[in-house]
């Protein structure tokens, strides 16, 4: 499937340089385009396609307030940038205020400028997202933002393929983010370096769209430039009617040549994993890497035990730096936040998860926990279904969208030592704010976790 | 682009795997709107014991005598990993690293650092380690690397590094991506064509 986009959008051939690529859809935000635009107004450059170029706001945004006086100084600057930058080269852009704005990888698939078969590139490293829909999508750097607004190409040359199948059937309460995470504590955080993941195999085909953006989405987390799954049935009734889903007869032109994208049988891969889906349990990471991951019911591993040197003392900085002791029980340990949202699980079918489980509940004392939608029709959506009032009644907050405490850019952020159950895709040190601890899990592992209080087997809790 | 040829300085030693961007450029200091002056950032949390970074940790390797001038930095596996943020290599170059050798980088950090002129040497996780080595023994030795000959120097060992050929060209010359790319402007223009006739559908 790699190899027939990458045939499809070859400008130019690399003659012992690079490879120009065509891309199809740019998707562009406020913190990692300024510097791109202001490059094309000094030397006189103009946006080559800005009809195929869509901008949103959301890593600074206020979850809080659509009042954008609200925002820090430096915050604001840096989205009023973006608004005269998208007026003056004419580029599409969702605002603050605007009902559709939200996290750049969650517009996208909603808006239906998603497709199979494009190449969507953004700068940002989670624009691996989209490859659930089979298409070629991953970050850039400002330098490529740059040349991608300037010449619609990108430079690029063939990275390697790797298949990961994952066959057979989820146990109960086991989700896409499981699986993925299951999948980096397997192969490493540096496992997909220099490859394209294809994700494949019966468990993956059972998966809804939002549940295949999850696994392509932290793609990156397990150090791979893209992460694709073949388009199917599910994939086009997904897209079909979407704002900006090809219509009348370009629909079935489309489906016909969307169908020509899967994988050929036989078709060769340079790695290929298996992994059984019934291996699979609710995961949580303990560490300050997402590699640094294990199962609900199991315990905080012993660096001593580590074979690997450089291992051993990245665990032990870990531990030291997440307050955990070797031997501890995953299902011991308390939180104090807990973020439900972002790129990762800020879907409308992440929220009905965690809502399931929340209904008629409270969140235990001492716990603060906030519901962010990834989008505004996410929300919009969700207050139709009532979610809204299941978490407020809970004692959650109910919050605007935008990327939130995922990174911390705006105002929601961990407090130093504060431990927080998230559902978003990175435990970096200092990631959702300075010395804040996360464990990552999936919405409903989290939702679970601000009722108890600390992180709990979602398998043994008693559902509805 | 600051072209790279040659470079000569002295090495700070940095002993941790899958480092980061956000450990290397925080995300407070990303909504500055130019690309400079993102140095005296760089390992933020690190490098200061305080938010607001007026105090200095001195445990960590930047604040030490030796290493204070250092423009060449050697890490360990996945280095750069994580956001795309090219705000990286700008507090890196900013604080006047040139040279950054690990066995691994992160994909995008890596292209962003090509971009802008900071060269990264990939050597064998063994080889680092004799680097390592190297350094812990003789505090504040340089390390040299040669662009053309495609050689990493410490002390009296060369070790080789790959690095494919339009990236060595451009930080030879220094040279800018998107003219490079324009000289193909009549194929983007017939590629452009051709898809309109047969993916009717992505001409929005």
């Amino acid at each position: 499937m790699f190899e027939k986009i990458w045939q499809d959008h070859l400008v130019r051939s690399s003659q012992g340089d690079t490879s120009l690529i065509y891309i199809d859809l740019h998707l562009v935000h406020e913190v990692t385009s300024p510097q791109a635009f202001a490059a094309l107004r000094e030397n006189k450059r103009a946006v080559r396609c800005p009809q195929k170029t869509v901008a949103t706001m959301d890593h600074n945004v206020s979850t809080r307030t659509k009042d954008i006086t609200k925002a820090d100084a430096i915050s604001r600057t840096q989205m009023d940038t973006l608004s005269k930058n998208c007026q003056e080269f004419g580029v599409k852009l969702y605002d603050f205020a605007d009902e559709d704005q939200g996290i750049v990888h969650v517009i996208g698939p909603e808006q239906g400028l998603t497709q199979p078969g494009m190449t969507i590139v953004c700068g940002d490293s989670h624009t691996a997202t989209h490859g659930a829909f089979g298409s070629l999508a991953f970050g850039i750097g400002t330098s490529e933002v740059e040349h991608v607004l300037a010449t619609q190409t990108l430079q690029s040359n063939p990275p390697k393929t790797m298949l990961i199948n994952i066959d057979g059937k989820l146990g109960k309460k086991v989700t896409s983010k499981d699986i993925i995470l299951y999948i980096i504590g397997q192969i490493g955080t540096a496992g997909g370096t220099g490859y394209v993941i294809e994700y494949a195999g019966s468990a993956i085909q059972d998966l809804s769209m939002e549940a295949r953006m999850t696994i392509c989405n932290m793609s990156i987390e397990a150090g791979a430039r893209a992460g694709m799954i073949a388009p199917d049935d599910v994939t086009f009734s997904y897209i079909q009617g979407r704002d900006f889903a090809p219509k009348g007869p370009d629909w079935e032109k489309a489906v016909a040549y969307w169908k020509t994208l899967p994988s050929d049988k036989g078709a060769k891969f340079d790695k290929v994993i298996n992994i059984k889906a019934e291996d699979i349990k609710p995961m949580v990471t303990w560490g300050t890497s997402p590699g640094q991951v294990t199962s609900v019911d199991g315990v905080v591993p012993d660096p001593e035990s580590m074979k690997d040197a450089v291992a051993r003392t990245a665990a032990k900085n870990a531990l030291a730096y997440m307050d955990l002791q070797p031997g501890t029980k995953i299902t011991d340990i308390k939180i104090d936040k807990v973020f439900i949202g972002s790129c990762t699980n800020g879907r409308i079918e992440d929220l009905r998860a965690a809502a399931q489980i929340v209904i008629g509940r409270r969140v235990a004392p001492g716990v603060t926990a906030i519901v962010v939608p990834g989008s505004g029709r996410v929300r919009l959506q969700a207050e139709r279904e009532g979610l809204d009032r299941i978490f407020t009644n809970a004692g959650f907050e109910w919050r605007f969208a935008g990327c939130s405490m995922c990174l911390g850019m705006n105002d929601d952020q961990l407090k130093k030592g504060e431990r927080c159950a998230s559902t978003s895709n990175r435990n970096f040190e200092g990631r959702q704010g300075p010395g804040g601890r996360t464990h990552l899990m999936s919405p409903e592992m989290a939702a679970v976790a601000a009722l108890e209080g600390k992180i709990t087997d979602i398998r043994k809790y008693a559902t509805i | 682009m600051q072209p790279f040829k040659t470079h000569t300085g002295v090495a700070a030693p940095l002993n941790r795997v899958n480092v980061d961007t956000d450990a290397i450029i925080p995300k407070q200091f990303l909504k500055k709107i130019e690309r400079t002056g993102f140095g005296k950032h760089l390992f933020h949390e690190w490098r200061y014991s305080d938010y607001e970074g007026t105090a200095e940790n001195p445990d960590f390797i930047l604040n030490q005598p030796t290493y204070r001038k250092a423009t060449v930095l050697l890490a360990r596996d996945n280095f750069g990993c994580g956001s795309s943020r090219e705000h990286a290599p700008w507090a890196l170059g900013d604080f006047g690293f040139r040279l950054i050798i690990a066995p691994s980088f992160a994909d995008i950090f890596y292209n962003n650092c090509m971009k802008n002129g900071i060269l990264l040497a990939r050597l064998k996780s063994k080889e680092i380690d004799e680097i390592f080595d190297f350094v812990g023994k003789n505090k504040g030795a340089v390390i040299s690397a040669d662009l053309p000959a495609q050689t990493v120097t410490a002390g009296r060992k060369v070790y080789k590094f790959q690095i494919d050929a339009f990236n060595k060209e451009c930080l030879l010359k220094g040279l800018d991506g998107i003219g490079w790319t324009l000289q193909f402007e009549d194929k983007i223009t017939a590629y452009e064509n051709k898809i309109k006739a047969e993916h009717p559908w992505l001409n929005r």
